[in-house]
């Protein structure tokens, strides 16, 4: 099976799933000829033609909004938004429209449109070029919300969204793009929405991470585990739909729950997993909830190292939660 | 024709500037638009009348706009997409949305068609293409856009028309939609009823250029004004557009110069913002009275006829309303379906919920339309 890093992964879903479906066409700013600022679509236009992967104007509510005239009229768009930091101009057109649209036609139509996006940090890219905004999409009923964190999942999770009736947020943390590699086949597969993934199983303490904090959570979980606290880490690799039952299982059995996200503290989604755990499973908690997250300020650019959980601030946060 | 002219057909006396019709345009169809208007405008009050009354929650009227809605709507073919605004009840009623349908609509009860999942005026029709209307101004301009570059690559022989209003040219979306139909040539046409008043801003306000119909130019097409309260110029206008736009000449903007009679919805009260002189002198164009004129000149239309029309179709609109108002509600539990395709763990877990709660009485389960008044 070939090694693949992030980008090959999600290169080789949107080739296999171009070439399964002619319905599925791929667009954004820079994404034809260029093939993507982080080379995501490289190899597509060439391959599929320019009427199957395009180059749009520069503008973000054009590109959804395109999208969900594409996608109503029997196309499967997957649109590109350049970064995560720029997908705000496009809110109105994902929030009140495409994640509305089937709802408020009372089923009639559906706009299953992929937007995926390179998103979070830990590339020195300051405010404008790191941030996690994923609660702000996970709160709005209607699209899925998505965030990878191996090549492994990305190309089962980019194909199971580009098959999926239902609209998709697809986040790709870019600084795993081509920092995280494994192996990944060739062919087409899926993996559901809604399934967590464990990657490590301990009795000790839960740690739910996503993105590229699961990365940072393995070296923590391994730390922790050399001084005798074995923690059970999970991915839940789709925010929207979660698979609560995988967590609030893990903590019924831990009695301990540490939540890492880079997104900031204050409403990010840590938070509502730590109230689904205290409206379900409170009484099996042995110690308080502890989240560690990016801190309530602008992604700094210099200061960036200072904003992101790392791993020995995670495993601070597990021993004194086991030692509570 | 210079994006300032206006073309006009017929003269506010029911006069013609020509003898000469589209040949497609038979007497017995034009008074069906004639009929059509006229049912447009009976509803409109109705509508107008029971929101006053309570029974129905909120109404966005159309009248003086049923020239512009019944003749581009009249352009249409079935392959065609549509994607109206929250005013276009005439122009849904055209394309083929029945009498009933939009009354349901109107009421949100159990037959309509969206479930009662949105205010009054958010038709929807997937079977005659007409999208789900949402509220907020201008996002429909992009997804027409997209709606009509999709029919370029899938080679289909069809057209989107794309209904929005002067206000909604000083949106981001408009300029979004303008730029991707005029980059790819969808073929979109965008017919925008400048009824010159956006709630109580005039139309000066939103633009500070000599017309809407010139902005196109700058998008790298064509654009013209109409006289919209001319029900032919409009009809001959989009058929032309939307028949370019079919045969692979891209998109059109098509200004239509109207007027809102009424309110912007049930929620203002124009004669604060607007001189009953101006009124006075969009009344004189009533796009109704002109054309009656022109059809009884030709011959087409008589006094009988007038008064029966008026009569059936005050009577279907009366029959539609007593009809809607008598069905049920929609369902508690429908309040959880068609987020997804498939209820996530979640939903059900929430549908218990409430269900839960209506059977223990804590909320009380809502079984008639509407909840106020």
């Amino acid at each position: 099976m070939p090694v693949m890093n992030y980008i090959q992964a999600l290169n080789s879903a949107l080739h296999n799933e171009m070439e399964r479906d002619p319905r599925v066409v791929v667009f954004g700013e820079d994404v034809g000829r260029a093939g993507g600022v982080f080379r995501v679509t490289d190899g597509l236009q060439s391959r599929f033609g320019e009427e199957r992967c395009f180059d749009t104007p520069l503008c973000e509510q054009g590109i959804v909004g395109a999208a969900i005239g594409m996608a109503l009229n029997g196309l499967k768009p997957v649109a590109e938004i350049q970064f995560m930091d720029y997908i705000l101009p496009a809110y109105d057109q994902i929030a009140n429209e495409l994640a509305t649209i089937r709802y408020r036609s009372g089923g009639q139509f559906s706009a299953p449109v992929v937007v995926r996006t390179p998103a979070c940090g830990g590339i020195h890219g300051g405010h404008y070029h790191s941030q996690s905004t994923e609660s702000i999409f996970t709160h709005v009923p209607g699209i899925h919300v998505v965030m990878p964190s191996d090549p492994y999942d990305a190309k089962g999770l980019l194909i199971q969204a580009i098959r999926s009736e239902d609209p998709v947020l697809f986040l790709e943390p870019k600084k795993l793009y081509r920092s995280a590699r494994a192996e990944v086949p060739e062919e087409p597969y899926t993996i559901p929405f809604g399934q967590a993934k464990v990657l490590r199983e301990g009795t000790d303490c839960t740690v739910v991470a996503w993105g590229v904090m699961v990365h940072v959570c393995k070296e923590a979980v391994e730390q922790a585990a050399r001084k005798g606290i074995e923690c059970e880490l999970i991915d839940p690799r789709t925010l929207a739909p979660l698979d609560e039952e995988a967590i609030l299982e893990s903590v019924r059995k831990t009695g301990r729950l540490v939540i890492v996200h880079e997104a900031r503290r204050n409403t990010g989604f840590g938070a509502e997993i730590a109230a689904l755990v205290a409206e379900k499973a409170i009484l099996h908690l042995e110690a308080p909830i502890r989240r560690v997250t990016g801190f309530d300020v602008h992604c700094p650019f210099t200061l960036d190292p200072y904003f992101l959980p790392d791993a020995p601030r995670v495993l601070l946060a597990i021993e004194e939660t086991v030692g509570f | 024709m210079a994006a300032t002219e206006v073309l006009q057909l017929l003269a506010p006396d029911g006069s013609a500037a020509s003898e000469e019709l589209p040949a497609e345009l038979d007497p017995q169809r034009l008074v069906g638009w004639y009929r059509n208007m006229v049912l447009l405008r009976s509803f409109d009050r109705r509508a107008l009348n029971l929101q006053r009354q309570g029974r129905i929650y909120f109404y966005a009227p159309a009248s003086g706009q049923e020239a512009a809605q019944i003749g581009s709507a009249a352009a249409l073919q079935d392959g065609d997409w549509m994607f109206p605004t929250y005013r276009e009840a005439g122009a849904c009623y055209q394309r083929g949305l029945s009498l009933q349908a939009l009354a349901d609509q109107l009421f949100g009860n159990a037959r309509d068609l969206t479930k009662g999942r949105q205010m009054p005026n958010h038709f929807a029709c997937a079977a005659l293409r007409i999208v789900s209307i949402s509220s907020p101004i201008a996002t429909q301009i992009p997804q027409a856009a997209g709606c009509a570059i999709a029919q370029k690559i899938k080679r289909e022989r069809a057209a989107t028309l794309c209904y929005f209003g002067d206000g909604a040219t000083s949106e981001g979306d408009f300029h979004a939609g303008m730029n991707f139909a005029g980059v790819f040539r969808a073929p979109c046409v965008f017919f925008c009823q400048n009824n010159q008043w956006a709630i109580t801003v005039p139309v000066s306000r939103q633009t500070g250029s000599e017309s809407i119909a010139i902005k196109a130019k700058a998008y790298g097409f064509e654009g013209y004004r109409v006289d919209g309260n001319d029900i032919l110029a409009v009809y001959t206008s989009v058929k032309q557009a939307l028949d370019k736009a079919r045969a692979g000449g891209g998109p059109t903007l098509i200004e239509a110069l109207t007027y809102r009679m009424g309110p912007h919805s049930t929620s203002d009260d124009p004669r604060r913002y607007r001189s009953e002189s101006e009124v006075a002198e969009w009344e004189r164009r009533d796009p109704i009275v002109r054309f009656e004129r022109w059809l009884r000149s030709r011959g087409w239309l008589d006094d009988a006829t007038v008064a029966a029309i008026e009569r059936e179709t005050a009577a279907e609109v009366e029959q539609a309303i007593r009809s809607a108002e008598a069905v049920d509600a929609p369902p508690p539990q429908s309040l959880f379906e068609d987020l997804y395709a498939e209820p996530t763990p979640r939903l059900r877990e929430q549908q218990r919920e409430l269900l839960g709660l209506i059977e223990r009485g804590v909320v009380e389960r809502i079984t008639r339309t509407p909840l106020f008044g």
